[in-house]
């Protein structure tokens, strides 16, 4: 393409009700495990297994449903020839009618009748068809409100399709992984029903068809990484880290409440996520409101998917048992906020103004984030701290890739890193299993002889999680740093030119091989510095590592950037860009987005940038810390006279690193402390003192003037009510036997008596 | 004759009926009276099986089962009764609520135990509940509104915690003084529409039609916005509430919460805004304003209670300011919103009330500091408490979203004719407020709940599971909780054409707007012009 913000053809149709029975029917696969929920809390105790072979099977059999969608979706993506719909202008039937900005684009599709399958001439490198991607949508009534109808529903797209995969693929890994590493846990029951319910939530959150949907099932997926978070719930630790993630969460949710709140009506009164999306294109949503939602969805995307500075719950996550991190903490949960914006991407793409800008919220919070979460991995001595900070920083590159309008990288991204984090975590979940702790410096330490299998792939895993050729993690992570088009370098089509989001990403590549290094030195090489005699895992842990390392190798084959190995003669684009065709929506519901073209020069400068951060610490851990233990015979996990052993700025900076910027200390010593303590204590107080004592001086106040009055004028219709709130006071007993012993029908004629007075004072008076 | 003519009328009297009955029986067949209560509260349970079969839902906007006798001539009182989509759920609530609090008690009556007393007190007070929701004529529904209010006070102040007189006798006075005002602002505004009617849909005509001057109606909402405002209660008139809840036995709370606290925020969208829509366009950013206040000063009121039934009382105000929000919208939204927020809320903290009464009877304090690791003495009520923290909180899945999220959508928009911009302060402000209710209801899990149990409960063999009588009075709660969360339209449906009908004539929303409708406002409207409409509005007022 040779201009830069040039835009594919929008498709003007969106979606239909008909397709393969899968398709039509995939509400099944989130139904299973929430199915598989019930059962394992009312009958898992009884069960031989304690309720793992009811979650396995739900799970397997919604893996096998998910392949299976998927490979009809693949079909249905290029083959469909059905009717058509629109949410603006129903059935797609002609052509003409139309002057939307479809036309003004040059809508290339023409439709007699029924969507033909166009076959388009490749347009300036990007090959293929341009047959519009027609999600299938299916709902039925849910409630109604303010005399309109709301309905709950299946949206299956791209997207979806593949997060379907990605989803029930790591569950059931985890599934059976957990069958070993908890094995005799205190609550090994409660522990599988929550996986299953956390696998059926998030299931049903990326097959939402409506945001209103959206949000339950993004608070649920919460309700289940609060409970496995807090798992362990007798130790205090725990119970905080769950708390805080939850409550991390609602900070954020304040934002999806308030921006989904402003989408709705700004919608014109609808929740409906293919209409939202429709309007927002056809820009029959004002800018304002659209940059508004942006916002607000932002700041709940910074909570869910770990973005700086609403990051701080994610390493504290950690608390739950490690298969729980691998699934929930690193592969889906908190890449849900991610698939918030690329659910609703045009909100995002026209609300940030993404296209032909060089810099804005979205791409800036994923860039901080990459660089700055990052470095927080290098001073952690946790093994799974070390992985969590780099899923900060990992997410970072998703909302930066979603920020640049790299939509399809970042989706490409998500889809890579869940294998090859989850393959970390579960890895370092193996390690920490026989040597019973998770910290590197103290426990760990040449445990690649003792578990070789678990070496290999935990190695594989940090190759592709740096992102060196061939693996996985290079070919999403270069696309997003190609679809940044910044500096020049490759920016040909893309849809803006950030600068420094490519510089930004850069430093990222470079840190996380340098801290992936140092992690694998601590705890695979030197001697080993932990009790005991360590020994290799079982096969139900080595098996999902080997599955997951070998995704790490191959996954990134599915998306190949043009010119890599093309396909035959039958299928000319092969397996190039095969992940951009079948995911990325080509529908009215979503942007025209521009697709940079890869480039050599970028690939080879972000390898050795991001070889030279390995190389750095491969020479400190390697070279330098290895050397000196061999020389001294001591065990040792760094240099004792480094650099921040000897300058005092390096210092400073590790101890600022090592205090996490002082976030935590800013959110829970000064705001969470200063409301649980002097503000609600003022507000208390306030009540005791102040609102109360109203009340009882106003009781004391009637009291007295009723003595008085009774003193003096001595009417004794007034007696009852002076002694009733008298007792306010002093004389509690006396008015009660008063109201008991038939005071009760004076109060009633004093009561209706008094008022018929004030009605008529109230009537002359106005 | 069909069960529709006079199928209401059975459901208010047979629990007199019963009541009547046991006061035939010695104090000491106990086994007699808690049969006949039980009984008792089954058949109108039963009747009300029948209605919600019976009922029309197609029709849902429009009066069914309705009665029309002529009462008190002389005031043109009338005993009218009927109901629509707008009272059937509350009314179900209450049909549901007394006989399981009857099964609760079953075993446990409080000390001093009488569950003679006890028992006809209940059910005094469910004639009073059913009445207060059925009844159409404004004579009719004061009688009941009050006659709830005895059994009551006699509840908190014979079977209370150590305080008990001095938290009756608050309930009581307060309680009275708002009723005063209603009383008044219900002459006022008889003999203002032509002293003919008490009926509620004739003085709307009336109002509508003879045209009740603007500041008359003002002053006539003001007086019923003290009346109700004290029962729901509304910040400032909270105060009543947290001592009544303290003190009172488990079953007074589980009542108080679940329905006594309704009749005040059902007394607004059923009488207050259909009679007088336009006084209430007028209070609405007030209410507004005083439900943000309760929403934030009930969650940092919570925050700062030690002990756990306080903390949930407290929890009852910041609950309440989301239905006051909600009706404060003036919208089909935001009302039912504030319907479903009653249902919920009733279900929810009714529950906690049960809960908490049940650790209180095992325990003997409900001091926050001294439980804990009420998961390992008794894992399953620690469950349940955590599942309705969870609800109560306003998780989506769970009944207690479906009563906070559409008001504060509502709040977006409000009805035509009130300020934009401060409704969307309003909006933010409640957002933030679910903030607060995760914590303080997370935090109250965490204390209790989670953790080991201290020194002096361990192995303490008073500490057991949930029993019989337990379970069988929760799981319906439970259930519910879980069905009307994952099928809120279960509700909204029924709510749904009731709000429309009774609302969209006396307020001409104009819906229509909406689509069309500009976020830009949201800028142009700051706080600063916020805060300058509430001026506006005291202005209006004060003419």
């Amino acid at each position: 393409m040779s201009s830069l913000f040039a835009v594919e053809a929008a498709p003007e149709v969106s979606f239909t009700n008909e397709a393969s029975w899968i398709l039509e029917n995939v509400w099944l696969i989130p139904a299973l495990p929430a199915l598989s929920f019930f059962l394992i809390i009312f009958f898992g105790k009884r069960l031989k297994f304690g309720g793992a072979e009811i979650g396995i099977s739900a799970v397997g059999l919604a893996f096998l449903l998910a392949v299976f969608a998927n490979g009809s979706w693949w079909d249905h993506r290029d083959n469909y020839d059905g009717p058509a719909y629109s949410a603006l202008n129903g059935e797609i039937d002609t052509h003409h009618g139309d002057d939307h900005s479809e036309d003004a684009l040059g809508a290339t599709i023409t439709v007699d009748g029924q969507i033909e399958n166009v076959l388009l001439t490749a347009e300036e490198g990007e090959g293929g068809e341009s047959h519009p991607a027609v999600a299938v949508l299916k709902k039925m009534d849910w409630f109604e409100n303010g005399g309109e109808s709301f309905s709950v529903g299946t949206l299956l797209d791209g997207p979806s399709v593949i997060m379907l995969f990605v989803v029930t693929t790591i569950s059931l890994m985890v599934h059976v992984y957990s069958t070993d590493y908890v094995a005799g846990d205190r609550r090994y029951t409660h522990y599988f029903a929550f996986l299953s319910l956390f696998t059926a939530s998030m299931l049903a959150y990326v097959l939402s068809s409506s945001i209103l949907q959206m949000i339950v099932a993004w608070e649920l997926v919460g309700l289940c990484s609060f409970a496995l978070i807090g798992h362990w719930w007798e130790e205090k630790p725990n119970s905080d880290a769950a708390l805080k993630a939850f409550m991390t969460n609602r900070v954020g949710d304040i934002g999806l409440l308030v921006g989904m709140v402003i989408l709705f009506f700004s919608a014109g009164g609808t929740f409906d996520v293919v209409e939202i999306n429709e309007k927002a294109m056809a820009g029959e949503i004002s800018q304002t409101a659209l940059t508004w939602t942006a916002i607000s969805l932002t700041a709940a995307v910074m909570s869910k998917s770990g973005q700086f500075v609403l990051h701080t719950w994610l390493p504290d996550a950690m608390a739950g048992p490690t298969p729980v991190s691998a699934l929930i903490h690193a592969a889906t949960l908190v890449v849900a906020g991610v698939f918030l914006i690329a659910r609703l991407y045009p909100v995002f793409f026209l609300g940030f103004s993404i296209e032909g800008s060089s810099i804005n919220g979205l791409a800036l919070i994923g860039s901080i984030t990459v660089v700055f979460g990052g470095l927080l991995a290098f001073v952690q001595n946790d093994i799974k701290k070390v992985l969590a900070y780099s899923t900060v920083s990992q997410l970072g590159y998703m909302v930066l890739a979603l920020g640049v309008g790299a939509w399809t990288a970042a989706i490409f991204h998500l889809f890579t890193h869940a294998f090859f984090k989850a393959g970390l975590f579960l890895g370092s979940g193996s390690v920490a299993h026989a040597v019973h702790s998770f910290d590197m410096k103290k426990d760990m330490g040449g445990m690649r002889t003792y578990m070789p299998t678990t070496f290999k792939t935990f190695l594989i895993c940090s190759i592709a999680l740096a992102g060196v050729f061939p693996t996985a993690g290079f070919w999403s992570k270069d696309e997003i740093l190609v679809g940044t088009g910044g500096l020049g370098v490759g920016s040909d089509a893309a849809n803006g030119s950030y600068h420094l989001m490519l510089v930004m990403g850069l430093i990222g590549a470079a840190l996380t091989g340098a801290y992936m290094t140092r992690a694998i030195y601590l705890t695979f090489f030197g001697e080993f510095r932990g009790h005991g005699e360590p020994h290799e895992s079982g096969p139900r842990i080595l098996w999902p590592l080997r599955i997951l390392a070998g995704f790490a190798l191959f996954a990134g084959l599915l998306n190949l950037p043009p010119g890599f190995l093309a396909g035959s003669a039958k299928d000319p684009a092969g397996w190039q860009e095969r992940l951009l065709h079948v995911t990325e929506p080509a529908a009215a519901y979503f942007p025209p987005i521009a697709h940079a073209v890869p480039s050599w020069t970028l690939a080879i400068v972000a390898s050795i940038v991001g070889l030279l951060g390995p190389a750095i610490a491969y020479w400190y851990y390697f070279i330098k810390v290895d050397g000196l233990a061999k020389e001294t015979g001591e065990k040792l996990t760094e240099l004792p006279n480094g650099l921040v052993a000897k300058n005092k700025l390096a210092a400073t900076g590790h101890a600022f690193l090592k205090n996490k910027y002082y976030l935590d200390h800013l959110y829970e010593d000064v705001i969470v402390a200063g409301v649980k303590g002097p503000i609600a204590r003022a507000a208390a107080w306030s009540n005791k003192r102040i609102l109360d004592n109203v009340i009882d001086t106003a009781g004391k106040t009637a009291v007295q003037a009723g003595r008085f009055i009774y003193d003096k004028i001595d009417q004794g219709l007034i007696e009852g009510l002076v002694n009733g709130s008298g007792a306010l006071s002093t004389e509690s007993g006396q008015g009660l036997r008063k109201l008991q012993t038939g005071k009760v029908q004076q109060y009633a004629a004093l009561l209706f008596a008094g008022a018929t007075i004030l009605a008529g004072i109230f009537i002359v008076l106005i | 004759m069909e069960i529709s003519e006079w199928g209401l009328t059975a459901a208010i009297f047979i629990p007199l009926i019963g009541a009547l009955v046991m006061m035939f029986f010695p104090k000491s067949e106990e086994g007699t009276h808690k049969v006949i209560a039980l009984a008792t509260s089954l058949i109108v349970a039963a009747i009300g099986v029948v209605l919600l079969f019976d009922f029309d839902y197609d029709r849902a906007g429009e009066m069914q089962w309705t009665q029309s006798v002529e009462w008190i001539e002389i005031i043109d009182a009338q005993y009218l009764v009927g109901i629509d989509g707008m009272s059937l759920p509350l009314l179900m609530l209450t049909m549901l609520i007394t006989p399981l609090v009857i099964i609760y008690s079953w075993n446990h009556f409080p000390s001093p135990h009488n569950p003679k007393a006890f028992l006809i007190l209940t059910l005094v007070l469910h004639t009073g509940m059913i009445g207060s929701f059925v009844a159409r004529d404004l004579v009719l529904f004061f009688v009941f509104f009050e006659v709830v209010l005895l059994p009551m006070f006699f509840m908190i102040a014979v079977w209370g915690g150590e305080d008990r007189k001095y938290a009756s006798l608050k309930f009581f006075l307060y309680t009275l003084f708002g009723s005063a005002l209603m009383l008044v602002s219900f002459l006022a505004l008889y003999f203002l529409a032509g002293g003919d009617t008490f009926s509620i849909v004739g003085l709307a005509e009336a109002v509508a039609d003879n045209g009740v001057s603007r500041n008359a109606q003002i002053w006539i909402f003001g007086g019923m916005l003290l009346g109700f405002g004290i029962k729901v209660p509304m910040f400032p008139f909270h105060t009543w509430l947290p001592d009544a809840h303290t003190q009172a036995p488990t079953q007074g709370s589980v009542i108080l919460a679940a329905v006594l606290l309704k009749l005040g925020t059902y007394g607004f969208v059923r009488i207050a805004i259909p009679i007088l829509p336009e006084a209430a366009v007028v209070w609405a950013p007030w209410i507004g304003l005083l439900a943000c206040i309760g929403i934030i000063y009930g969650a940092l009121g919570c925050l700062a209670q030690t002990d756990m039934k306080r903390l949930i009382a407290f929890s009852s105000v910041a609950h309440m300011g989301y239905v006051m929000l909600g009706i404060a919208t003036l919208t089909d939204w935001g009302i039912n919103a504030a319907i479903f927020g009653m249902v919920a809320h009733g279900l929810i903290t009714g529950m906690l009330f049960f809960v908490a009464g049940s650790v209180k009877e095992r325990y003997h304090t409900l001091e926050i500091q001294r439980l804990g690791g009420l998961l390992i003495s008794a894992p399953r009520m620690g469950w349940i408490l955590g599942f309705i923290s969870m609800a109560s909180l306003g998780l989506p899945g769970l009944a207690g979203f479906w009563g906070e999220f559409p008001a504060i959508l509502a709040a977006y928009n409000p009805a035509n004719g009130l300020p934009i911009g401060l409704f969307r302060v309003y909006m933010v402000v409640a957002a933030l407020g679910t903030v607060l209710a995760a914590g303080y209801l997370l935090w109250l899990l965490q204390r209790t709940a989670m953790g080991t149990p201290s020194e002096e409960f361990i192995d303490n063999p008073e500490i057991t599971d949930t029993h019989r009588e337990e379970w069988i009075a929760w799981t319906p709660l439970l259930i519910l909780i879980l069905v009307f969360g994952l099928v809120p339209g279960l509700i909204f449906n029924t709510t749904d054409p009731a709000v429309e009908l009774q609302l969209s004539e006396c307020l001409s929303v104009e819906t229509e707007d909406k689509a069309n409708f500009d976020v830009g406002l949201c800028e142009a409207q700051g706080i600063e012009a916020a805060l300058a409409s509430l001026g506006t509005v005291s202005t209006a007022d004060g003419e």
